[in-house]
């Protein structure tokens, strides 16, 4: 298993400093005054020279949210969070918005050369061989999108890939369609949060019976201090249509929390598919527990066309705290909703993650497979719901989640609701937990393999299943970044 | 090769081995018996160098050195290779995948090159053909859902892959029917060799039938309390443990 092995030069280059991603960019940043008012809701608005329309709809959610109070039924703890002392906007001051990439800071494109996200085109096209693997880049840095790559090859196919700022200037019959139908503006705290103060992300439009060209993805990075990220992104794929898009986050290693609260829709019409994968790696905090960034966000995909399926795969390594939920509505009459997900918490971390799979319509299927690791002394918990409505005859689910343990101070917790109004929906529920036991690991030793090369052979076996879901390029550095987020946490 | 000198060891404070003494010398094979309970697992389990074992007093010698603080991977790499009486199960991880990570690793430890897969499937090839050990079961997980005589065969292919100096067979008869004994006898019997020792632990005298070992030690209460030839064993079948009661452990 070659991951395996170049996973363990990687711990060992590593060593202590295992977040790798931690540093921070010097470049010269605009920032909105601290605290949140209707005067920064405009300022950021205005920042992005949107429309009036969308000024009034952040406004309305911004008076919406006064009224609304932080959820607490999630199984993760921290202190309360000051919305008074954050920055609501942070943009490199030589980046009004993504242009070309003559025009970009040549400090941003070394951030993201740092980061192993090439934005040259040219670079990417020398570097791989064929054209089937090149992926097309947004990169957002803070509250901006910097570039976006392959924009004029995509629009030849009529794919629209942007930022959503630029989409809300140049597309916004398509955005006034979309955006809020997917997870409304009052939807929950941080989901009205975003919608008051939305910083950036991205827009992608498939036109009916197109097949993406290539994978689309977003390359999130806060750098900015006490700054909080709200990306916004919307997919809508028309009838027949499929995308596959990806999505990294990275930010540096600070002592305070940082806020990210995201919202994300998906909208497939009828026979179109969306696949979205997600390996999020913000800073995790340090090894007392100290920073890291506080990750709550609302991802939520529409299957409003009979026929059409979308599929959520996420690899969770990051963040001090996880609130996240991937869902799929299943609307449309035969329509299928997939969520995969490796959740892995080492240190203090918490994660409380899971998926949402609402079957609305005839004959729609849903399969949830969730593989839970914890170390240290973090907690991971699973949290999903399973529901059949009335009209939803012959709904079927089928629900497999996983937890491994690693040591003796962590915790894992599976927390699965169920809900069948309909009486031919076949519903199946399947979990363990187990150990890394004893002696498993010295059934590996006594093989020759060291601890670290032991415990990345048998995580990767217990996560194989959803690994296998992601595109080729994620799949190798998923298991890598597993493997890191793992490192020292035996023996 | 392999001098155990007044070996004691504990596990959670309670003492098993009690000065153990023993002597294998290279390219001979030892037979370890005794009841159930006397510390055979134990000493197999402290060769390997197993966590929570207290080595209380007493030397490792093996090749020349005490290995008594020395990491069980790196005992594995120097060359012990134990074969577990309940080989574990590894989800997820094909056999094969394993059988190469273990064989770099220690390759590696050892400053030798890695071997390119196709050196590699040429000789896990080689190797399981003499043990029955089909393409298919190679490709399954880890030991999940083998029978126990899947399980031994697969053991074995690993001591014949790896190449150790020093093999230690815990129980290896155990849960073996008649056929899979004979199957994997015959894979030991093959692998034996002038430069290779081997401690051969079992309850049963009916392993040695087939693995007919230069001497036989029997184990009482944590020390070797007799040595003798293969007549030992025999001897042992007919008359049992009864003699060796000793205190009990």
């Amino acid at each position: 298993m070659v991951a395996v092995q170049e996973t363990v030069d990687q711990v060992r280059q590593i060593d202590v400093d295992q977040y790798k991603y931690g540093f921070v960019t010097d470049i010269e940043t605009e920032l909105a005054p601290k605290g949140l008012s209707e005067d920064i809701v405009r300022f950021i608005s205005a920042k992005k020279n949107e429309p009036e329309w969308m000024l009034e709809w952040r406004l309305d959610a911004y008076r919406r949210w006064l009224t609304m109070t932080e959820p607490t039924w999630s199984r993760v703890h921290y202190p309360k969070i000051d919305f008074e002392d954050l920055h609501y906007y942070a943009a490199p001051k030589s980046t009004a918005g993504p242009k070309s990439l003559d025009e970009v800071d040549p400090e941003l494109l070394a951030t993201y050369e740092k980061l192993g996200i090439p934005l040259r085109e040219r670079e990417i096209l020398a570097g791989v061989e064929g054209a089937g693997s090149r992926v097309a880049v947004d990169a957002v840095f803070d509250s901006v999108s910097v570039v976006t790559t392959f924009k004029d090859e995509l629009k030849k196919a009529g794919v629209i890939f942007c930022s959503i700022s630029e989409a809300i200037r140049e597309y916004p019959e398509i955005v006034k369609k979309y955006l809020g139908s997917v997870v409304p503006v009052t939807d929950n705290f941080y989901a009205t949060l975003n919608s008051a103060v939305f910083s950036d992300g991205s827009f992608v439009y498939v036109p009916e019976g197109v097949r993406c060209p290539m994978e689309l993805s977003t390359y999130f990075r806060i750098n900015e201090r006490n700054t909080g990220q709200f990306e916004r992104t919307l997919i809508i794929a028309e009838k027949g249509a499929y995308v596959s898009y990806l999505e990294g986050c990275t930010a540096p290693m600070r002592d305070e929390n940082q806020l990210h609260a995201a919202v994300v829709e998906l909208i497939a019409l009828d026979d179109a598919e969306i696949k979205y994968s997600t390996v999020q790696n913000w800073y995790p905090g340090d090894k007392e527990g100290k920073g890291g960034i506080y990750n709550f966000v609302t991802k939520r995909g529409d299957c409003r066309g009979d026929r059409s399926k979308i599929s959520w795969t996420q690899v969770e390594t990051g963040s001090a705290i996880t609130w996240k939920y991937p869902s799929c509505i299943l609307r449309g009459d035969d329509s299928q909703g997939e969520f995969y997900s490796i959740a892995v918490s080492n240190g203090y971390q918490q994660v409380d993650s899971g998926t949402k799979m609402l079957h609305l319509g005839k004959n729609t299927k849903s399969r949830i497979i969730s593989k839970g690791i914890a170390a240290g002394r973090s907690d991971n918990t699973y949290r999903g719901l399973v529901s059949a409505h009335r009209k939803a005859s012959g709904a079927r689910n089928f629900t497999n989640c996983d937890s491994l343990l690693i040591g003796d101070q962590c915790g894992a917790h599976t927390v699965p609701y169920i809900e069948s109004k309909n009486a031919s929906a076949v519903f199946e529920h399947e979990a363990t937990t187990s150990k890394i036991a004893d002696d498993q690991l010295f059934y590996c030793l006594q093989r020759g393999l060291s601890s670290e090369e032991a415990v990345a052979l048998i995580v990767n076996g217990f996560v194989k299943d959803v690994i296998q879901q992601l595109p080729m390029e994620f799949a190798v550095e998923a298991q890598k970044l597993i493997s890191i987020s793992l490192e020292g946490s035996v023996g | 090769m392999l001098e155990i000198k007044n070996l004691h060891a504990s596990i959670d404070g309670k003492e098993i081995l009690r000065g153990v003494d023993l002597v294998v010398p290279t390219g001979e094979v030892h037979a370890i018996m005794g009841p159930n309970g006397s510390g055979k697992s134990t000493l197999s389990y402290v060769l390997a160098g197993r966590d929570g074992y207290d080595v209380t007093d007493g030397e490792i010698i093996f090749d020349g050195e005490n290995i008594v603080e020395t990491a069980p991977e790196e005992r594995a790499s120097a060359g012990v290779f134990l074969a577990f009486q309940y080989p574990l199960e590894i989800p997820g991880v094909a056999t094969m995948t394993f059988l190469k990570a273990a064989l770099n690793a220690q390759r590696k430890a050892r400053g030798e090159d890695e071997l390119t897969t196709p050196d590699f499937m040429r000789r896990v090839k080689a190797a399981s053909e003499k043990l029955n050990v089909t393409q298919e079961m190679l490709r399954r997980p880890l030991n999940v859902g083998f029978s126990g005589g899947e399980k031994k065969r697969n053991e074995i292919l690993q001591m014949a892959l790896l190449e150790p100096k020093l093999a230690i067979l815990d129980e290896t008869d155990s849960g073996l029917d008649i056929d899979a004994l004979r199957v994997v006898s015959e894979g030991v019997n093959a692998l034996r060799s002038p430069d290779r020792s081997m401690l051969v632990i079992t309850h049963y005298q009916r392993l040695l039938d087939h693995i007919v070992p230069d001497k036989v030690h029997v184990m009482s209460a944590g020390r070797i309390v007799r040595t003798g030839g293969p007549e030992l064993a025999l001897e042992l079948e007919a008359k049992g443990y009864a003699d060796y009661a000793g205190e009990p452990a």
